[in-house]
C-alpha cells in the first residue's frame, strides 16, 4: 500500500469519526472538537491532492497548501466563535440572573 | 473561450467595490472614537448608501451591456488566480440585497442608536458591524467564481449571521445560535470535502474551467453530492431545518429579517451554481426529483407546523422553511428537452420566488417586530388590538402575506404561477398539487394572524407607540414584493444574461 492511499484512508477515518462525534454527542464542546476532527480529515484530503500533483502534471502542487492554510484559519475562527458562545452560555447557566444591565433584553428583542 | 471569459470587463472593478465597501464601513466602525463620533449608526448608514450605489451600478451595467461583468483579481487569470463574475441573476440579487439592507437599516436605526458609552452601545455597535460584514460576504457569494473562494465567503456569512441571532445575550438565543453554528459548520466542512475531491480531479476550482472539462464520473458526482448536501443544511432544506425556527425567531426583528430574507438564499445560490454550472451533461432527473421531493415535504410539513404555532415570529420562521421548499421544486422543472435550463419557465419561476420571498419575508419580520413592540408580546392568542395600534405594520404584513400565499398582485403569485405552469407542462402533477396545497396552507396561517389582529380587544390593552418611519420601512419592502407582480409572465432575459456564454 502506497503512502498516499494510507493517508487517504486516514483522512477518511478522521472524517468518519468526526462526523459520528458531531451527530451523536449532546455536549457542545465535544461537538466542536469533533468538527475539528472532520476538518483535519478534509485538510489531509487537500494534502493528497497536492501530493498527486493534481491534473496539472507537476510532481507536487503548491495550491492545496495555500487552501489548507486558509482552511485552518477559517476552522480556527469557527472554533473560537463556538467556544465563545459556549463559555457565555455556561456563565449564564451558573449565574441565572442577568450579569449586567447589558444583558437584560429590551422588550423588542425577545421572541 | 476561457481566455475571453477570463478577461476583466469594463466596469468589472465594481465587483471588487461591492465586496470591499461594506468592509470599509465595518473598519470605520472600529475607529469610531478616532473619527470623533459616538454613534455607530450614521457611519454604517453612509457605508450602506455607498454599497447600494455600487450594487445598482453593477445591475445597470449588466443589464445595459446584456453581458456578465468579470474582474480578474490582480490580473492573475484562473486557474492560478481568482475571477469575480456577475451575470444577470447575480446582479439582480445584488440589487435586491441592497434594497433589503436599506429597508432594514432604516428600520433598525432608532432601535440600535445608542451612543458608544451607553450600556446599549455595544449591542448597537455589534448589530451594525455584523450587518456590514454579512453584506460583504453575501456579495462575495454572489460574484465568486472559485469554489474555495465561495467556501470562505459562506464561512464569513455564517460568522456574521450567528452572533446576530444572540444579540440580546439570553440563554435561549445563545443555544439557538450554537445549534445554528453546528449545523452550518458541518455543512461547510462537507462542502470543503467536495471541493478537495474536485480539486484532486480537475486541478482547478474555477467554476468556468471545471465546466469545460467536467466528466460525468463517480468522483465528480460524489463531490457535488457532498457539497449540495452540506449546503442543504445551511439553506435549512427539510429535514435539515431544525436549527432555523429558534434562531430566526429569537433574533431581534431586523436581524431576523436579514437572516430569513438574505442569509439562507446564499447557500441556495451556490447550489444553483453547482447544479447548472459544475455538474456535467444533462442534469440527472432522479437527483432533481429527490431535491424537489424534499422541497415538497418542506412545503407541506412546515406550513402545517406554521399553522399550529402560538408565537408570531416562530410562525414566520416556519413559513421561511416552507417557502425555501418552493425553491427546490425548480430542479426537475428546468429539464426541458432542447431548451437551455435558464430559458425555461421553471428557472424564471424559481429565480422570482427567490427574490419575491426575500422582500416579503423581510417585510413580514419587520412588521412582526413592530407588532411585538406595540403589544409587548407576540402571542397569537392575544393579538387583538394590533390592527388599531400599528395599522401600517399590519397592512405591510398582509401585503407580504399575499406574496407568500401566491395571490395577485405579487411577485409570489407570478413565481408560483410560473412553477405551476412548468410542472403542468412537464407532467409533474405531484409538484402542481403541492404548490396549490402550499398556497392554501399559507393563506391559512397568514389570515389566522390578520383575523386575530383585526379583532377588537376584549379589554382595553396598553400599547406602546412605534415610530412611523419604521412602519414605512416595513411597508416599503412589502410594496417591493407586490411590485414584482407587475413583471411579464414569461421567461425573461434578465435572469439569462451571461448564462449562455457560461464558459
Amino acid at each position: 500500500m502506497s503512502g498516499v492511499s494510507l493517508i487517504g484512508i486516514g483522512a477518511a477515518a478522521l472524517v468518519g469519526i468526526g462526523l459520528y462525534g458531531v451527530l451523536m454527542h449532546r455536549s457542545g464542546l465535544r461537538r466542536v472538537l469533533a468538527f475539528n476532527l472532520v476538518g483535519a480529515g478534509v485538510f489531509l484530503m487537500f494534502g493528497i491532492a497536492g501530493k498527486r500533483g493534481a491534473a496539472v502534471g507537476l510532481p507536487g502542487d503548491p495550491v492545496p497548501q495555500a487552501l489548507v492554510i486558509t482552511g485552518i484559519v477559517v476552522a480556527f475562527a469557527a472554533t473560537a466563535l463556538a467556544v465563545a458562545l459556549l463559555t457565555r452560555l455556561a456563565d449564564l447557566r451558573t449565574k441565572p440572573a442577568p450579569m449586567t444591565s447589558n444583558d437584560t433584553p429590551p422588550p423588542s428583542e425577545a421572541p | 473561450m476561457a481566455d475571453a471569459a477570463n478577461a476583466t470587463s469594463a466596469g468589472g472593478i465594481l465587483l471588487v467595490f461591492a465586496v470591499v465597501v461594506p468592509v470599509i464601513g465595518m473598519l470605520a466602525l472600529l475607529m469610531l472614537r478616532l473619527l470623533g463620533l459616538s454613534r455607530a449608526a450614521p457611519v454604517a448608514l453612509v457605508a450602506i448608501a455607498g454599497g447600494t450605489a455600487v450594487a445598482f451600478a453593477t445591475a445597470y451595467l449588466v443589464i445595459g451591456t446584456q453581458s456578465a461583468l468579470v474582474y480578474v483579481v490582480g490580473g492573475w487569470a484562473p486557474p492560478l488566480g481568482l475571477a469575480l463574475r456577475a451575470d444577470g441573476l447575480s446582479a439582480v440579487m445584488m440589487a435586491m440585497a441592497a434594497v433589503i439592507i436599506c429597508g432594514i437599516a432604516l428600520y433598525a436605526r432608532p432601535q440600535f442608536d445608542a451612543p458608544d458609552e451607553a450600556p446599549e452601545g455595544r449591542r448597537a455597535f455589534a448589530f451594525w458591524a455584523l450587518l456590514l460584514g454579512l453584506w460583504s460576504a453575501l456579495n462575495l457569494v454572489l460574484v465568486g467564481e472559485d469554489l474555495f473562494n465561495l467556501f470562505v465567503a459562506l464561512e464569513l456569512l455564517t460568522f456574521a449571521a450567528v452572533p446576530l441571532v444572540c444579540l440580546d445575550g439570553r440563554a435561549e438565543t445563545l443555544e439557538a445560535a450554537l445549534r445554528y453554528l453546528v449545523f452550518a459548520l458541518v455543512g461547510s466542512v462537507l462542502y470543503l470535502l467536495g471541493t478537495a475531491i474536485l480539486y484532486g480531479q480537475y486541478g482547478t476550482l474555477d467554476i468556468g474551467l471545471i465546466h469545460d472539462v467536467a466528466r460525468p464520473d463517480l468522483p465528480t458526482h460524489a463531490a457535488v453530492a457532498l457539497m449540495i448536501g452540506g449546503l442543504m443544511a445551511k439553506a435549512a432544506l427539510f429535514p435539515l431545518h431544525l436549527w432555523l425556527p429558534p434562531a430566526h425567531a429569537g433574533a431581534p426583528a431586523p436581524a431576523s429579517a436579514v437572516l430569513s430574507a438574505l442569509v439562507v438564499k446564499a447557500p441556495f445560490f451556490i447550489i444553483l451554481r453547482l447544479w447548472f454550472d459544475v455538474l456535467p451533461g444533462p442534469s440527472a432527473i432522479v437527483a432533481a426529483n429527490l431535491l424537489a421531493l424534499l422541497g415538497a415535504a418542506a412545503i407541506l410539513v412546515c406550513s402545517v407546523v406554521a399553522l399550529r404555532q402560538e408565537r408570531l415570529k416562530l410562525m414566520i420562521a416556519y413559513s421561511t422553511v416552507a417557502q425555501i421548499g418552493y425553491l427546490f421544486l425548480m430542479f426537475p422543472l428546468t429539464v426541458v428537452p432542447g431548451v437551455p435550463p435558464w430559458e425555461t419557465i421553471g428557472w424564471t419561476g424559481g429565480a422570482l420566488q427567490l427574490i419575491s420571498h426575500a422582500f416579503a419575508k423581510a417585510a413580514m419580520f419587520l412588521a412582526a417586530g413592530l407588532i411585538y413592540e406595540a403589544l409587548g408580546h407576540d402571542r397569537m392568542d392575544d393579538l387583538a388590538g394590533a390592527g388599531r395600534a400599528v395599522p401600517v405594520s399590519l397592512f405591510a404584513f398582509g401585503l407580504a402575506g399575499l406574496s407568500l400565499m401566491g395571490l395577485p398582485p405579487s411577485g409570489g403569485f407570478i413565481a408560483k404561477l410560473l412553477l405551476l405552469n412548468a410542472a403542468t407542462l412537464a407532467g409533474a402533477w405531484w409538484i402542481a398539487i403541492v404548490i396549490s396545497i402550499g398556497g392554501l396552507l399559507a393563506a391559512g396561517y397568514v389570515t389566522r394572524v390578520l383575523k386575530r389582529a383585526m379583532a377588537a380587544p376584549a379589554a382595553a390593552i396598553h400599547t406602546q407607540p412605534v415610530a412611523r418611519s419604521r412602519e414605512l420601512a416595513a411597508l416599503f419592502l412589502a410594496l417591493c414584493a407586490v411590485a414584482l407582480g407587475l413583471v411579464p409572465l414569461q421567461p425573461f432575459g434578465l435572469f439569462a444574461i451571461g448564462r449562455s456564454v457560461m464558459p
